[in-house]
């Protein structure tokens, strides 16, 4: 189909859903400056949720359906807990958030405990149907990104990630916005777990542990915090190039955690920084404020 | 008699909580920066204990040289990696500081093999009776090494000059700026005498487990973070109390709670319920 073979379409497969994955968070901490170290939860509950259900019998969509709900239900009570504690306290919090699903889904005989939920169904749709299934999901979350960010509710998360306090003094309920980026942002991260949970096609609790947390960050630090495109890059690149190159594989957590560091440590805007510092009069007038770095 | 043993287990626990704890909320305290590759400098702290006290027999020698060395390490991971990016919003120079972390876990699953190593004769190992429970020799001499290094400390923090100059610039380095204090000499300082105690927490564990492994700091790094937030971020006394207070709590929760959550996601769990009653933290000032 298409001249791709298999391989070829389940990287791409795997690629879409990193994007889907990627631009989620990109919602919470790159529009909203709401940092969260437990963003793979979400993906998490996605997942469980959607093989469960698919399990019980249910079609896919009710599947994924379900998994975007659970998801972003639980990502709204978790966004209640960034009104009450803020930037470093924040991160703390979310990153025992990830701690705290991983042990309850350990201990939780219903999900299967250590041992995860296999067996999951497929999509039903073949190897190259749920490609285009990935992609069209994909696609919709590049162009809901891309229409939020230009909305009078980016505007209000920019303002909140560049100082609450002053956004609150202009009369922003941050509390509401807050909350509405923690419930779109693991919504989608939900969505983006029922689509791996398919595509793997079995699950345990250590798919999404605080590496899968770190790993995400990665993609949307190194494309740049808020940056749309800059996001799509790295996620694109950093899910496929382990797979892609045997080599890197055996040395992903060493190049993930080295390019972290090198990058907030030499340039914090991430790749669209970069980009922005080569480039800087062809994308002054339609980037400022594109990176809050 | 659970009771007593279940706490003794705690204190034991929350003493290496401590160790890693203090010199977390020091960094904080100085620079607002949430140093995870702390837990990178207590895993190497066990490596060198582990390899030294091979080499040499002496566990007293192995002690002294990963304090030094890691303590060095951690004035250069200052220098080299933190002090460029301090004007930077504070998310920068804590993903820096997990991407530091996480790289230097894979150095040593490449360096030393990913399987960990042990002591040829682990030391310390014979069983002791005190109070009618029983311990081994080793969790003793954790229990004591920290009393006596965090007592060294607390005496150093308060009868020295010097001592004081380091308090009054983890309060407000600003103020104390003004005031002439050689505010980079106490942060070179700050970051050899908190990774000196990682180094010796390091060790400790590589002794009470015989084992050292390239992901040993993860959940300790973890666990310290929680700490320093619960103690009310830079705040000294608040980490100590909040250390040994979640070591008891864990000892318990494992027994009791063990079929619902296992430890780490008690902690957490103890984490967020704090949190949300107190942002500020168990003992932070609002």
């Amino acid at each position: 189909m298409l001249g791709l073979s298999g391989y070829e379409i389940s990287l791409i497969t795997s690629m879409g859903i990193a994007v889907i994955f990627a631009l989620s968070l990109n919602l919470i901490t790159g529009f909203c400056g709401q940092i969260s170290l437990g963003h793979a939860a979400f993906y998490g509950i996605g997942a469980y949720s959607s093989a469960m259900l698919t399990k019980a019998g249910m079609p896919l969509g009710v599947g994924i359906l379900g998994a975007v709900i659970f998801a972003g239900l639980v990502g709204l009570a978790v966004g209640f807990t960034s009104l009450r504690v803020r930037h470093d306290f924040l991160a703390i919090t979310t990153m025992g958030v990830g701690f705290l699903f991983i042990g309850i889904m350990r201990q939780w005989d219903f999900v299967g405990g250590e041992m995860g939920v296999s067996g999951i169904p497929g999509s039903g749709l073949g190897k190259p149907g749920f490609m285009f299934l990935v992609l069209g999901f994909g696609v919709l979350t590049v162009l809901f990104s891309l229409h939020l960010k230009r909305s009078w509710m980016g505007y209000a998360f920019d303002a909140i990630a560049d100082d609450e306090d002053t956004a609150r003094v202009i009369g922003l309920d941050v509390s509401r916005y807050k909350l509405a980026a923690f419930a779109m942002g693991t919504a989608l991260a939900g969505l983006a777990g029922a689509l791996y949970a398919h595509n793997v096609r079995f699950i345990d609790p250590e798919s999404f542990g605080f590496v899968e947390s770190i790993t995400v960050l990665a993609m949307v630090v190194i494309g740049g915090i808020g940056s749309v495109f800059g996001v799509i890059i790295a996620a694109a690149l950093l899910s496929v190039l382990p797979l892609w190159i045997q080599f890197i594989d055996e040395y992903k957590l060493l190049l993930y955690g080295g390019l972290l560091f090198a990058m907030m440590r030499f340039s914090p805007g991430g790749l669209a920084g970069l980009a922005k510092q080569i480039l800087p009069k062809k994308s002054s007038l339609k980037a400022s404020g594109d990176t809050k770095a | 008699m659970l009771y007593v043993e279940l706490l003794a287990q705690g204190l034991v626990q929350g003493s290496i909580y401590a160790l890693v704890a203090v010199g977390l909320t020091l960094v904080y305290g100085l620079l607002r920066i949430l140093h995870v590759a702390h837990a990178g400098l207590f895993t190497l702290g066990g490596y060198i204990g582990v390899l030294v006290t091979n080499a040499t027999g002496s566990l007293l020698l192995a002690l002294v040289v990963s304090m030094l060395v890691v303590g060095l390490l951690g004035m250069a991971i200052y220098r080299l990696c933190y002090q460029p990016i301090l004007d930077k919003p504070p998310y920068v120079a804590l993903i820096a500081s997990i991407g530091l972390f996480i790289a230097m876990e894979e150095i040593y699953r490449i360096a030393f093999g990913p399987y960990g190593i042990s002591y040829e004769n682990p030391p310390l190992q014979d069983v002791v009776h005190i109070f009618g429970i029983t311990l081994r020799l080793g969790e003793v001499a954790v229990g004591i090494g920290t009393l006596v290094l965090i007592g060294a400390l607390a005496l150093f923090a308060s009868k020295t000059r010097f001592g004081t100059v380091w308090r009054a610039t983890v309060t407000d380095p600003e103020m104390a700026e003004s005031f002439g204090v050689d505010i980079i000499k106490v942060r070179y300082l700050n970051f050899f005498i908190g990774s000196a105690l990682a180094a010796v927490a390091g060790v400790m564990v590589a002794l009470l487990n015989n084992l050292v492994e390239p992901t040993m700091g993860s959940v300790p790094s973890y666990k310290a973070l929680a700490i320093i937030v619960l103690g009310g971020l830079g705040d000294v006394r608040g980490t100590l109390l909040a250390a040994l207070a979640l070591g008891v709590i864990e000892a318990y929760g494992t027994i009791y709670l063990g079929n619902y959550l296992d430890r780490d996601a008690i902690a957490f769990a103890f984490l967020i319920l704090v949190l949300m009653v107190r942002p500020q933290g168990l003992f932070g000032r609002a």
